[in-house]
This record gives structure tokens, C-alpha cells and sequence, in this order.
């Protein structure tokens, strides 16, 4: 049998979560020892898997299949191809540097520890499985430990932001759990499995298709956001605590749109096509409108959950638009989005331990006093309005491209959100560090060795694919364009 | 062939690397560097031009960029005579700034963040020259744009600074942003994006036309014309070799060189030709209006600018191309020695209002001849470089027949003479207008001016010279009006003559000296009403959706609590009345549990007597 | 001759005395004194009718006689009740032994 590598990634963290249990509270050093080695580890695992994968190949690989409850025919049933594997590593990117990025939390760092290695088992199991119901399981795995990493580490407003998340995503699961039940149900032989679901889905018919979409639209609606779902995610954001913002905007705003693409756009190809403008419409929205309001923010966390409702528009958008281009587009804006904004978290997180403020109207001119932030935050800023050179240019670009062939007038009315993008990031960037100097901020210090870090990493990501896009290109189009052609889609 | 021009832009682009990462080690060397690779990308881009020249075009592919399911998108170097040429004017032009810079930013705090910009701006605008398609150009052309928000909010501590950085980054965006449709249309008409292609597409085509006016968009933008412009003004506020750099030099280049790379598009739909042509007309005269009342020494130079591009716009409208892409080159030249002269002088008196210089020329000998140099030649008195490409597009505009657009180009080269040697007159003659201790530059400045001086006077010459007598003659004398008004204005009159016309067309004048109100009409027009509209967005999302949603957990948290209330009272209500019930009974039977044993005697004796009573009543 | 009622009057004026007796005292050995004297109106009772109503000779007599034994024997039984209880207790009333009680 050979090493169970898949399996490993998944349940490594957990093992460690397991392990910290049994450490005396006291020793924290041991504690996130620990912890940093499992997320260590678990990344390096990804690597691996990365380095093993072949690409050209469109079916599964490193699968694992056990059963796990035969009389209902439930597998444990994992595996990864180019559409999770650019998702599962950056969980276990974001997983690790947010890690070190959680070093700044003093209180009850054992739970702490324990929580976040708990719900990085559930985000990673997410991207891994391929059986529904285990699928399922992992999806509210990741609820438990979030709605307490937000409860307790939190912000002043904390129970609210924890609370409205979890019965949020609490309702769209449920939904998603009907349909679930339904597939099951009406599939012969019944069955939880994915691939054959996809395999099997012309079979269904269309109106049956559109009853199951919704539910797993509302399901992974809220997640990704789509509007009018996205208000849970400013007050989460704000409220958690910079790591855990990291992760919430980095990795579970993805199993929304991974949700999709392994779901809902395979299993129901004639409802997706039904849904397409929907989807498109409810792109542009997303793009414009989560645009306009992060440009009235004056919290800058604030400001980047609204930019992320924009940027994740572009999602929506490539996915309406039925194309390998869009396809490519969305999927590959789904994992810049998460290397950007999860640096743009913790940027914020940074002068937030220092100023202990988010208010924008209260920094400026901290370029001078902060140089190497500035210059960090600026490549961040630009990547995330769209500057070619870096990553988000790329997939955005693909997504308008992909998303220019099936709706003209959506797609043209979207770019112009680019320049509502530029104008608030700008306006965000001369509010905090250009301008005359803030006397409040005079003994303010730059970002620290810990800091850089957790986000140089990222932005050699973000540069790379920015200069280079096919070293994820390569990765992901092949399984796209089958995707594609089983969903009957346009080869563009 | 020359398979090597790609390498030009990766030496700046190193020379950043190097800066950005070792600057504060680096300290002053970091402009070596920067001026180091600058050179480097000049020898190689000579080489280009050599090879170009002798060997024929010399395009060819470096590699592939994007390639999914049979689309791919190979990135490749363009070498044909324009980019040749624009490749020797940038690199020249790049790096005599640089080195102009040592002096002007020598005791600049960020010193090597500033080369490392500069760098890294050069690095995108020759790669932009070098680009075969749409979506490399794209990318570089945004580089540009980065770098100039960059390097005019350099100075960031000042609000004006940060503000006109934003404001050029976002306005050009808007451009941009018609370029990014523009080419996402044109891929999906024509599934091309190589700018190869471009001529053969068809002719008048309504689809392309949209296609090049969305082009042009990105052009109007990036070269601040009309009704983009506003931008370049505000510009100003960033040190002075990045306004000759960028704006003057290169950068806004980049709009008139986007259409001279797509001049194929443009010249197979007319319709799209005559915009560029009148946008350009409207652009040139507008901007030479504004440049004659203004009394800030950069702005005029920034507005003659916008009225230069406007101009090649125009020329390139007609169907001059050489005319236009010829004055792109000398304008480059002679553009960045009156920003540079310019910066000279404000190094010197620390002032940029003209009216508080003059008669700088005695202490500022060097700056104050090449100053007049520039001026001539962008004036176009022959023999400087100026006069020939103007000259050639004028006999170009009239060869086309556009005699409406012949008289607007002539009345703008009228108003340029006349404006620059304003300029000049007030400036370097007549007496100091205020307690200035005016200095000449050290060599590292002055230097780099007598060069570029000697290319403004003599780049005319590059190429073979045509004689056209008529519209020369009436050039010069053009020229020579202006010039002789400016000498009658500001020599000889000093205050009267312009403060008559100025009370006899007061309106024009009011409109004139303010923009024409552009910045204040999109104020109310479209940056408040956007801000308005954010507000209201913000509004909506935090009242009406999330307000929806609270409003759904209050209700639910209602019907929650009207359940509760059933519950507790009315379910609960009953299980808890049995048990009172039971408890009430018990109480009162509790009392006759007394545990004496005398109590229980006693009602057994009297229910035992009772008994009896019964029993004697019951037994009669 | 005494007529029977003679007898049965004082039985049961002794039965009320005792009763009295029982129902009212607060100490313990009053109330054993009590039944003491009901027992003997009962014993009086017993040869009352024996003698009156013309059962076997000396059967009333027998009765009687148990009667006393028993009642000599849980008079003790009683005492020592009430000794044991003093001497936890320190009180004779049977009011305060309540240690029991609910």
C-alpha cells in the first residue's frame, strides 16, 4: 500500500492539535513549537504531492478509498487533481505562515493552538475529499473551531461577528445538505461519490438539477460571498484575529468556489448553463458594487473584506461564463486572492498591533516612518488592484477574457469596476502612509523579522505567477479543459 | 540578427532589483548602478538600431507567457525603425536624466528608492517599446503608470504630492481601462493580439472602428489629451527630473507611440483616424491657451506638453505618421531640456512662480542658453530640431486637407512661441522681481543639458531634411510673431500691454486661467457623485442587506422568544401545575402528621367515638 | 350486692382518667403512668363481666392477670426507653424528642 500522502496532510494537523492537549498549559514555547512543525510539515507534504503530481494527467491522483460506512455506501474516499491542488497548497501555505503570524496571541494559547489546527484539518479535508458526505463533514468541521477563534480571540464585537457567521454558514449548509440527500437519492445506485455523481449527471433531470443547484448555491453562495450573502464576512473579518482573518479570507471564502467547481457546474451541467447569466450578473454586482463600498470604509479591515466581496466577483464571473479561459480565470483568481488578501490581512494585523487602530483618517504619512511596511503594502495594494506584473492581473485578466465571450455588456461594465478598485486601494494607500506624518505615530516601529517572514513568501508568489502564470497554468488548465468539455462549455 | 533587445529592459529592471532590495547599503553609490544599467540598455539599444538599420526588421519571439487548451500567448520583441528610434531617445534621454539627478536629489532622504524608481520605470517604458502584442504592451504600459505614481508622490509627506500621484494613476486608468476592452474586443473579433496583424483586418469595419477608439483611449490617457489631460498639470508636484523623464520625455510618449505601434488598425477605419486627429486639435490649442496665462514655471511647461502631444496626435490623425513620430523624437529632446533647465533654475531660487525670477541669465550662463536653445527649438525657428518636425506636420496636415485643423495647428505654434519665450523673456531677462540668491548648478547637472542641448538643436538633421518653402516660410514667420509678441509683452511693455488685454477679455481670460474648468467640472461631475455613490453603497450594504439580515435573526430571535414564552407558561405551564396541585394536597395533609403520639390518640379516640356515636345513632 | 354497674362505672372512670391522663401529659413517664391506669380500668373490665355474665370461673382472673405481666413488662421496656432517651437527650417531654420527625 503506498503512503497514505493525502491522508497525512489532512489528519497531521489534527494529530498535532492532539498532542498540544496533552502539554501543560504553561509551556507555550512547546505549544507553538508544535504547532508551527505540524503546519510545517503538512506544507512540506504539499510540496511533495505538488512535486508528484502529473499534470497532464485529468483524473485523480494520490487517491485513497476506504469504506468508511458500507451500508449507506460511504467511502473515505480522497484524492487531488488540478483543480484542488492549487487550493490545498495554498491552505497549507496560508495554514503555516499564518501560524507564525499567530505568535502575536498571548491569551489561552493552548485552545488557540488545539482550535487552528483543528480547522486547518477541515479546510484541507474540504479540497481533499471526493465522497459528499465526507465532503460535508469536513465542511462543518471547519465551522466549530471558527465560530471559536472569532468568539474568543476576537474584537470588541466578537459574539456578534462569531455568532452571525456560524448560523450564516450554518443555514446555507443545511441547504446544501438537502441536496446532498437529494443526489443521493435519485442517483442509482445511491451513492456519495462525486465522480460518479459527475459521471453520471446527465441522467438527472433538468428541473431536479435546478432544485439541487440552489441548494448547493446557497450553500457555497455564502461562502464565497456571493451578494446578497457577503454581510456576514466584513463583520467575521473584522472582528477575528489577524491569523484567523488570514484563513477566512485566504482559504474559506475558496471551498465556496471550489464548492462549485467540484460540485455544482459537473454534477449539474444543465442547471449551470440554466444559472449562467444569474451568475454573471451576480459577478458584476459583486465586482461594482463590493468596490463602491470598500471605497466608503474607514476601517481598513473593513476596507479589504469589501475589496475581497470585489475581487471574488471575478469568480462568479469566469464560472458564468461557461469558457476554459473563464474557467481558468476563476480558479486561478480564487488562489491569487487568497495569496493577496491573506497578505493584506497581515499587513493590517501588523499596524494594527502597533497603532491599535483600523481607522484609516487616523494613520498617514507612515511611509516615512515605516519603509519596508510601505513598500510591502504598496506591492500588495498593486497586486490586489490589478497591476500586471503581479499575480492578480493574470487570473482577472483571463476571468474578463473568459467572461468577455458569453456576456459582452456585463464584462465591459465590470472592468470599469477596475478603476473603482485602483481609486479606493490608492486613496487607502495615501490615507495611511503618504501625506504629512501623523504626530500620534512618531515612535511607530517598521515590520518586524517575524512579519517579513509571513509575507515574503507570499510575495514571491504573487510576483512569480505575476511574471510567469504558467507555473499554475500548467497545473490546473489541463483538468479545466476537461472539466470544460464534460460540461459541454466552450473550448475557448 | 540581433537576437539580444530583450535584454534592454532587463537592466533597469536589475538596476531596481539592486536598489530596492540594497539601497540603504548602497547609499549614494545606488545611482551608479542605476545609471550603470541605463548605460548598458543605451549600448545594447544602439546595437539594435545598427542591426535595424543594416539588417531589415529584426522581430522575433523570447517566449511563451500564457498557454492553455491551444491558446497561447508567446511574448516577442519588436525591432523596426520606430522602436529603434524611440529605444536610442528613451535610453539617451533616460540616462542623461539620471545623471542630472545625482545633483537635483543629492541630499534627497530616499536617494536610492528614487534611482531605484527611476530604474524601474525605464525598465517598463522599454519594454512597452519592445512589445509585439497587446497584453505585453499592456502590462508594461501599466508598469508606467505604476512608476509614475510612484515618482510623483515621491515627495508623499506633501498632501498636493500624494494627491496628484493618485489622481495621474487613476485618471490614466480610465484610459486604461477603454484600452483593456479594446483589446479583450479585439481578441475576440479578430482572435489576434499580435500588433502584426493589425493592418490586415479590413477596412472600415464598425466593430474595429470601436476597436482602435478604444485603443486610442488608452492613448489619450497615457499622453494626457483631452479630456484626460487633467492629470499631467498636477504632475508637477513630483521632483523635476521625473517630470522630464515622465512626463515630457517618455511616459506621455506612450500614448502617440500606442498609435503609431497600431497605426495599421487605425488607418484602415477613417472614422477613428479623424477622432485622433481632432481630439489632438482641441488638445493642442486647449492646453497652449492655458499655457500662456499660467505663472508657474513646470505647469507651463506641463500644459506645453499636453499641446505638443496634442499636436503629434494630430499630425498622426491626419495620416502623418512621420511628421508625428518624428516630433515625438524631437520633442523628446528639446521637452526634457526645458524640464531639466527648468529644475535648474528652481534648484537655484527655490521658487517655481515666474514672476518672482528674472535676469537669470547672467548668473545661470549654462542653464540659461540651453534654456533658450529648448525654446527655440520648440518654437521651431530653424535650424533646431523643433522647426523640421513641425514644420513637416503642418505641410502634412495641409497635404491632407484639413485646412480647419491646418489653421488650429498653426494658431497652436503661434501660441507656443509665444508662451515659451514669455517664459523665457521673464525669466532669464530683465531685472530680478525678488530677493533671489541665484546660483548656477554644479557640472553633474549642467552637463547632461549642454548634451541634451545639443540634440534639441540638432536631432532635426537625423533623418534627410525635405524643403517645403510655402509652409516653412509660414512657419518661421508663425514662429516669429510669437516670439516678436512674447518680446513686445514682457521686454519692452512690461506690465501694461498684458493687463489691457487681460481687462478687455476678462471671461477668456477667467476660463482660460482656469483650466476651463475641467478639474472642477469632473469634482462635481463624476468624483462626487462616485464618492456619493460609494457612500451609498456602503449605506445600502449596511442598512438593507445586513439590515435584512439582522433584521432576519431579530425575528427569528422573536418568534424564538414568543415560543419560549409558550413554553415556559403554557407546555411547561401544565407539567408544573400537576406538581403544585400535588404539593398544595400535601401540605394541608402534612399538617396532621404532627409525630405526637398523643395527637393521634386523640383522633383515634374521637374517630373512634364518632364511630360509636354512628354506630348507636345508625343502630335505632 | 354491688350491682355490675358499680364496677363498670369506676373501669371506666379509670379508662377516662388514664385517657385523660395519656392524651395530656408532656413527660413520658406521665403518659406510661396513664396507660398503667387504663390497663387496670381494661383488667377491671375483664373481671367485671367474667363475674357478671357467667363465663368459667377465673377466666376474667387469668386475663388479668397476663394483663399485669405484660404491662409490668412494657412499663419496663418503656423506662428504660425513657432513661436511654434522657440520657441523650437531657428531657423527658416528648415534645422535644423530635430528632426524628420530618
Amino acid at each position: 500500500m503506498p503512503f497514505p500522502l493525502l491522508s497525512s496532510i489532512i489528519f497531521l494537523p489534527l494529530l498535532a492539535g492532539l498532542l498540544i492537549l496533552f502539554i501543560p498549559k504553561g509551556r507555550t514555547g512547546i505549544i507553538k513549537g508544535v504547532a508551527t512543525a505540524a503546519t510545517g510539515i503538512t506544507l512540506l507534504f504539499t510540496v511533495f504531492m505538488v512535486t508528484g503530481f502529473d499534470y497532464n494527467n485529468t483524473l485523480m491522483q494520490f487517491s485513497e478509498k476506504l469504506s468508511w460506512i458500507p451500508q449507506v455506501n460511504i467511502n473515505y474516499h480522497l484524492g487531488v487533481d488540478g483543480i484542488s491542488i492549487g487550493l490545498v497548497f495554498l491552505t497549507a501555505l496560508l495554514g503555516f505562515l499564518a501560524c507564525i503570524g499567530s505568535f502575536g496571541i498571548k491569551e489561552r494559547q493552548k485552545e488557540y493552538y488545539f482550535l487552528y489546527l483543528l480547522l486547518n484539518t477541515g479546510m484541507l479535508g474540504t479540497f481533499l475529499s471526493l465522497d459528499l458526505f465526507l465532503f460535508y463533514v469536513f465542511w462543518e468541521l471547519v465551522l466549530v473551531p471558527m465560530y471559536f477563534l472569532i468568539g474568543i480571540w476576537g474584537g470588541p464585537r466578537r459574539e456578534y461577528a462569531a455568532i452571525k457567521f456560524f448560523i450564516y454558514t450554518l443555514a446555507g449548509s443545511v441547504a446544501m445538505l438537502l441536496s446532498i440527500l437529494a443526489l443521493y437519492f435519485t442517483s442509482q445506485p445511491h451513492t456519495f461519490n462525486m465522480l460518479e455523481l459527475a459521471a453520471a449527471g446527465s441522467a438527472f433531470a433538468k428541473s431536479f438539477q435546478i432544485m439541487v443547484f440552489v441548494g448547493f448555491y446557497l450553500g457555497f453562495a455564502i461562502k464565497v460571498p456571493v451578494f446578497p450573502f457577503h454581510t456576514w464576512l466584513p463583520d467575521a473579518h473584522v472582528e477575528a484575529p489577524t491569523p484567523i482573518s488570514v484563513l477566512l479570507a485566504g482559504v474559506l471564502l475558496k471551498m465556496g468556489g471550489y464548492g462549485f467547481f467540484r460540485i455544482s457546474f459537473p454534477i449539474l451541467k444543465d442547471a449551470a448553463i440554466y444559472f449562467a447569466l444569474p451568475f454573471a450578473i451576480l459577478g458584476l454586482i459583486n465586482i461594482v458594487y463590493g468596490a463602491f463600498v470598500a471605497m466608503a470604509q474607514t476601517d481598513f479591515k473593513k476596507m479589504v473584506a469589501y475589496s475581497s466581496v470585489s475581487h471574488m466577483g471575478f469568480v462568479m464571473l469566469g464560472l458564468a461564463s461557461m469558457t476554459v479561459t473563464g474557467f481558468n480565470g476563476a480558479l486561478m483568481q480564487m488562489f491569487n486572492h487568497g495569496i493577496i488578501t491573506g497578505g493584506m490581512f497581515l499587513l493590517v494585523g501588523v499596524i494594527y498591533d502597533r497603532a491599535h487602530t483600523r481607522d484609516l483618517d487616523k494613520f498617514g504619512g507612515l511611509g516615512a516612518k515605516m519603509p519596508v511596511y510601505a513598500g510591502v503594502l504598496v506591492v500588495f495594494t498593486l497586486a490586489s488592484l490589478g497591476l500586471p506584473g503581479l499575480s492578480g492581473f493574470v487570473s482577472e485578466f483571463m476571468s474578463l477574457m473568459g467572461g468577455f465571450t458569453a456576456f459582452r455588456t456585463i464584462t465591459i461594465i465590470s472592468v470599469l469596476g477596475i478603476v473603482i478598485t485602483a481609486g479606493y486601494f490608492l486613496y487607502m494607500i495615501q490615507r495611511v502612509l503618504l501625506g504629512p506624518l501623523n504626530a500620534a505615530w512618531a515612535g511607530i516601529a517598521d515590520i518586524n523579522k517575524r512579519e517579513l517572514f509571513t509575507l515574503v513568501p507570499l510575495m514571491v508568489v504573487t510576483v512569480a505567477i505575476g511574471i510567469y502564470p504558467l507555473i499554475i497554468l500548467n497545473y490546473q488548465s489541463p483538468a479545466i479543459t476537461e472539466l470544460v468539455r464534460q460540461i459541454g462549455g466552450l473550448l475557448l | 540578427m540581433v537576437k539580444f533587445a530583450h535584454l534592454i529592459p532587463l537592466f533597469p529592471f536589475a538596476a531596481f532589483a539592486v536598489n530596492i532590495l540594497f539601497g540603504r547599503r548602497l547609499k549614494k553609490a545606488s545611482a551608479l548602478v542605476s545609471i550603470g544599467a541605463s548605460v548598458a540598455a543605451l549600448a545594447i539599444a544602439v546595437m539594435a538600431y545598427i542591426g535595424n538599420a543594416f539588417g531589415g526588421e529584426g522581430s522575433y519571439t523570447v517566449g511563451r507567457w500564457i498557454s492553455f487548451n491551444g491558446f497561447a500567448l508567446d511574448f516577442g520583441v519588436i525591432i523596426d525603425p520606430l522602436s529603434c528610434m524611440m529605444l536610442l531617445v528613451v535610453t539617451v534621454v533616460g540616462t542623461l536624466i539620471q545623471v542630472y539627478s545625482i545633483g537635483y536629489m543629492h541630499d534627497d532622504k530616499r536617494y536610492s528608492r528614487f534611482f531605484a524608481y527611476m530604474s524601474l520605470f525605464m525598465g517598463s517604458m522599454l519594454g512597452l517599446l519592445l512589445s509585439d502584442n497587446f497584453v505585453m504592451l499592456y502590462i508594461f504600459w501599466e508598469g508606467v503608470g505604476l512608476c509614475s505614481y510612484l515618482l510623483i508622490s515621491f515627495w508623499f509627506e506633501r498632501p498636493a504630492a500624494a494627491r496628484a500621484g493618485m489622481k495621474a494613476f487613476i485618471t490614466t486608468r480610465i484610459g486604461d481601462t477603454g484600452l483593456l476592452i479594446g483589446i479583450l474586443l479585439l481578441f475576440f473579433t479578430t482572435k489576434t493580439l499580435y500588433f502584426k496583424d493589425l493592418a490586415g483586418l479590413g477596412i472600415n469595419d464598425a466593430t474595429l472602428t470601436v476597436i482602435a477608439l478604444l485603443i486610442f483611449c488608452g492613448a489619450v490617457g497615457k499622453s494626457a489629451q483631452f479630456p484626460l489631460h487633467v492629470w499631467l498639470p498636477d504632475a508637477m508636484e513630483g521632483p523635476t527630473p521625473v517630470s522630464a523623464l515622465i512626463h515630457a520625455a517618455t511616459m506621455v510618449a506612450a500614448g502617440v507611440y500606442l498609435v503609431a505601434r497600431t497605426y495599421g488598425l487605425f488607418l484602415t477605419q477613417h472614422t477613428s483616424l479623424i477622432w485622433v486627429a481632432y481630439i489632438g486639435a482641441i488638445t493642442a490649442l486647449m492646453a497652449a491657451t492655458i499655457a500662456t496665462v499660467n505663472n508657474d514655471i513646470k505647469r507651463i511647461l506641463a500644459y506645453s506638453t499636453i499641446s505638443q502631444l496634442g499636436f503629434m496626435m494630430l499630425a498622426l490623425g491626419v495620416g502623418g505618421y512621420e511628421g508625428g513620430t518624428f516630433h515625438l523624437m524631437t520633442h523628446a529632446f528639446f521637452k526634457a531640456l526645458l524640464f531639466l533647465c527648468a529644475g535648474s533654475v528652481i534648484h537655484a531660487v527655490h521658487t517655481q512662480d515666474i514672476f518672482k525670477m528674472g535676469g537669470l541669465l547672467g548668473k545661470m550662463k549654462a542653464t540659461g542658453w540651453t534654456f533658450i536653445i529648448g525654446g527655440l527649438a520648440i518654437a521651431g525657428v530653424p535650424p533646431f530640431s523643433g522647426f523640421w518636425s513641425k514644420d513637416e506636420i503642418l505641410s502634412e496636415i495641409l497635404k491632407g486637407g484639413h485646412p480647419v485643423l491646418f489653421g488650429v495647428a498653426a494658431l497652436t505654434s503661434l501660441l507656443t512661441a509665444f508662451y515659451m519665450f514669455r517664459l523665457i523673456f521673464v525669466v532669464l531677462f530683465g531685472k530680478p522681481r525678488s530677493e533671489l540668491h541665484a546660483h548656477e548648478s554644479p557640472a553633474v547637472m549642467t552637463v547632461p543639458l549642454c548634451i541634451l542641448a545639443a540634440f534639441a538643436a540638432f536631432a532635426g538633421f537625423f533623418r534627410p531634411v525635405k524643403f517645403e518653402f510655402l509652409t516653412m516660410g509660414v512657419s518661421i514667420a508663425i514662429s516669429l510673431t510669437g516670439i516678436g509678441a512674447a518680446y513686445v509683452f514682457y521686454i519692452l511693455d512690461n506690465k501694461l500691454l498684458p493687463a489691457s488685454l487681460r481687462s478687455r477679455f476678462a471671461f477668456l481670460y477667467k476660463l482660460v486661467s482656469n483650466k476651463y474648468y475641467v478639474d472642477e467640472i469632473y469634482g462635481a461631475l463624476i468624483i462626487r457623485p462616485c464618492m456619493r455613490l460609494a457612500d451609498i453603497a456602503s449605506g445600502f450594504d449596511s442598512k438593507v442587506v445586513d439590515g435584512a439580515v439582522n433584521m432576519a435573526a431579530y425575528l427569528s430571535l422573536t418568534a424564538g422568544k414568543v415560543q419560549s414564552w409558550f413554553d415556559l407558561y403554557i407546555v411547561d405551564g401544565i407539567v408544573n401545575m400537576t406538581a403544585n396541585v400535588t404539593w398544595l394536597c400535601s401540605a394541608i395533609l402534612r399538617r396532621f402528621q404532627t409525630g405526637f403520639v398523643q395527637n393521634y390518640i386523640l383522633i383515634a379516640f374521637f374517630g373512634l367515638a364518632i364511630m360509636i356515636f354512628i354506630k348507636l345513632i345508625g343502630g335505632r | 350486692m354491688i350491682p355490675q354497674s358499680h364496677f363498670l362505672i369506676l373501669g371506666a372512670a379509670l379508662f377516662a382518667i388514664g385517657l385523660y391522663g395519656a392524651l395530656t401529659r408532656r413527660t413520658a413517664i406521665g403518659i406510661l403512668m396513664s396507660i398503667e391506669l387504663i390497663l387496670n380500668a381494661a383488667n377491671i373490665n375483664l373481671i367485671t363481666f367474667n363475674k357478671f355474665l357467667g363465663g368459667p370461673d377465673g377466666l376474667g382472673q387469668v386475663f388479668a392477670l397476663f394483663v399485669m405481666a405484660i404491662a409490668a413488662a412494657s412499663a419496663v421496656i418503656g423506662l428504660v426507653l425513657v432513661i436511654a432517651v434522657y440520657r441523650n437527650m437531657k428531657t423527658i417531654f416528648t415534645e422535644n424528642m423530635n430528632i426524628m420527625k420530618w
